[in-house]
């Protein structure tokens, strides 16, 4: 099981890497959101101290929306959607798999390049670390909760839309507690209990993304 | 054809039906109105602007209860096959957007005068407004898939990972807003109900509740009609009919 | 005659439209039925019901008395099914995507050894992008002779293939009757495949036709 999930995994990130360009256009994508900010909101440094965490979670989240569409259109559009769906493999686990995937192709790079956007935006120095540690937590449940929407608008021609209409209400919470998390942090306060909740909510997505993914595949190839 | 053996059932019962349940809604309203409007006192804090809360109650209690009745119907539909139900969920949706779109409406007017302007991001209107966009996504399924038995399959599945959601997004937008703004802003349960003003209010919940009944009845016998336009049209369009 | 892939009063419906009903088939080990009919006569959406893609509103499917509709174990081990689409990634080569469907699906066959079969092992280490329609089918079709499955769905497995390349599908399909597999395809073009050994099922009317002209009507009348 856990080997086949490995390889669906590899399969994945290897044609991303192949590809290429997906990944950094996402990372493109969320610097040039996270740079629009000063010229709308003026350079000064107190505020965008205020508004840094805020930004980023956002524009990471807009970043991984982006992204979200082709986790299983390119497999539905060459067919190799139908084939998964008939291998033994259980349809969940090809979910899970691609999910991890999708997380290792666009979600971990925003971890990389988000403390040179914090510097950008004079974040304080309180707030680094938790700043990857909510977005390592955190950037998980858009994977999967991005999975369900992937799959629910995978069969349709202009479903990007739809996708993000459907999916950013449900970012609410990681978006609520990963900034909670960071300010309380520079703030001084105990961060713990804005911890858990993040977590609680990543596994929670973990758990209901591949039954529902997989639902709506079988529904959707129909 | 079983496919059209409920609702063509459904249709004979709700011509039976559907008079009285408009009579009815017609008494309410009439009832809940004169208690609303005229027997309920004046508030002493508020004066006359706090009736409003006799249209943004019941409305704010409907829309929550018109995404209870997606789900429900939705996971009817999906476990069972029934496509009433699936037609019943669907009908639900805009009426309950036009509940929750009423409730943010009158939630913000009754907020210029409380907080002295019309949009706060209070808990609660904050949890209306993303309910609001959770109807909208749900909607946007059904007009997005061409095919009426898929669509209804992933609407569902739309809307019950939406119901468990609705309920984590809920507490985490509870808990944001305790730690953002302290507690001293007038609530919507600020002022003590009793008396004329309980009576008016209970009439007004039950005379949205039966309008909400009466609007979805004639919306699900319009949905199928219109699918019964459809098959025929296929029909006379070729092939096996 | 011992096993048998049988089909009884299948109805597919699609959205509003009925596609078929009341569709009867027989396929006995050893032997293919043809599918035979115009573009949206209900060929694909067949094949997608006895793959367990799609869901029949009606009917059942049996095989050798049990029945498989919608038992997706059973079907994974059994039923290898080719689809319009390929289902290889472009930007992989021929041998990544063989293999990675090997290890999903549990295949026995050699890689090079089936490519060579069907003509196409020269290209192996060739990304998918670059290969021809006809070399890209040659390439899917290897998944389908490595596959461990008895019944093979094909759904028009001659799209772009050569003559070449179609004599020697059919050189294949019958070497796969002849070791007791079963085959359901669809396709326009006349296959050469043992006519003692293969039936035509009309779409149009499910009428089942044997290939050497005697002609057994089996089918139901419709409505």
């Amino acid at each position: 099981m856990i080997k086949l999930a490995l390889s669906i995994i590899m399969r994945d990130v290897s044609l991303s890497l192949r590809h290429g360009s997906a990944t950094t256009m996402v990372v493109g994508f969320f610097i040039i959101v996270v740079s629009m900010f000063p010229f709308a909101i003026g350079p000064e440094q107190n505020i965008l101290q205020r508004i840094s965490v805020g930004v980023i979670w956002v524009a990471a989240l807009l970043s991984c929306l982006l992204s979200l569409d082709r986790m299983f259109q390119t497999d539905y559009e060459d067919g190799s959607l139908d084939q998964f769906v008939l291998s033994p493999v259980p349809l969940e686990l090809v979910v899970v798999a691609k999910s991890i995937a999708h997380w290792l192709t666009t979600s971990l790079p925003l971890i990389v390049i988000a403390p040179i956007l914090g510097i950008m935006m004079n974040l304080p120095n309180e707030g680094f670390l938790p700043l990857i540690y909510t977005m390592l937590i955190g950037t998980p449940a858009l994977s999967f909760i991005g999975g369900i929407g992937a799959s629910l608008t995978v069969t349709l021609r202009r479903g990007g839309v739809l996708l993000s209409l459907l999916i950013l209400p449900l970012y609410i919470p990681v978006l609520i507690f990963g900034v909670l998390a960071v300010k309380a942090s520079i703030g001084g306060y105990d961060a713990t209990s804005h911890y858990l909740l993040l977590l609680g909510f990543t596994l929670f997505s973990a758990a209901i993304a591949p039954w529902a993914a997989a639902a709506a595949i079988r529904s959707g190839l129909e | 054809m079983h496919k059209f053996a409920n609702p063509a059932r459904f249709m004979r019962l709700s011509n039976i039906v559907l008079p009285w349940i408009t009579g009815l809604t017609i008494l309410l309203f009439a009832l809940g109105l004169y208690y609303s409007l005229i027997l309920a006192p004046e508030d002493y804090q508020m004066g006359n602007t706090y009736r409003i809360i006799f249209v943004h109650v019941p409305a704010a209690y409907m829309a929550q209860f018109g995404y209870g009745v997606i789900a429900v119907s939705s996971a009817i539909g999906f476990i069972w096959k029934h496509p009433l139900a699936d037609q019943a969920a669907r009908a639900t949706a805009p009426i309950g957007a036009a509940f929750t779109a009423l409730a943010l409406l009158t939630g913000s007017l009754w907020g210029k005068p409380m907080w002295g302007t019309y949009w706060i991001w209070d808990a609660r209107l904050t949890s209306m407004l993303i309910l609001f966009f959770l109807y909208l996504g749900y909607i946007a399924v059904w007009q997005a898939i061409e095919d009426q038995v898929k669509a209804a399959k992933i609407a569902s599945i739309v809307s019950l990972v939406g119901l468990v959601n609705v309920i984590i997004i809920k507490f985490s937008v509870d808990w944001w807003n305790t730690l953002h703004q302290p507690a001293t802003l007038m609530r919507m349960d600020g002022p003590t109900i009793g008396g004329n003003m309980l009576i008016a209010l209970l009439l007004m919940i039950a005379a949205f509740n039966m309008f909400f009944v009466a609007v979805l009845f004639w919306r699900i016998q319009s949905l199928i009609l219109q699918r019964r336009i459809r098959s025929l049209r296929l029909q006379l369009g070729g092939g096996l009919g | 005659m011992n096993d048998s892939l049988k089909g009884q009063n299948l109805t597919c419906i699609r959205g509003d439209r009925t596609i078929f009903s009341n569709l009867e088939f027989e396929l006995p080990e050893g032997h293919a039925v043809i599918l035979n009919g115009s573009n949206g006569s209900g060929k694909s959406s067949l094949m997608k019901i006895i793959a367990g893609l799609l869901s029949a509103q009606n009917g059942s499917l049996s095989y050798d008395g049990h029945n498989i509709l919608g038992n997706k174990d059973w079907i994974s081990r059994n039923i290898c099914y080719l689809a319009h689409k390929n289902g290889l990634k472009p930007e992989m080569t021929v041998g990544e995507n063989l293999k990675f469907w090997a290890s999903m699906e549990h295949h026995q066959g050699d890689v090079t050894l089936e490519a060579r079969k069907i003509g196409i092992d020269h290209c192996l280490d060739l990304p998918v992008c670059y290969l021809s329609s006809g070399q890209a089918r040659r390439a899917a079709l290897t998944r389908v002779l490595c596959h461990p499955a008895t019944i093979w769905l094909l759904d028009e497995p001659t799209v772009g293939l050569d003559v070449a390349g179609v004599e020697l599908l059919a050189g294949l399909m019958n070497d796969h009757l002849k070791n007791g597999g079963c085959i359901l395809a669809a396709t326009h073009i006349e296959l050469h495949i043992d006519p003692h050994k293969s039936t035509i099922l009309n779409m149009a009317d499910f009428s089942l036709k044997s290939s050497h002209a005697s002609e057994i009507n089996l089918g139901k009348d419709l409505l």
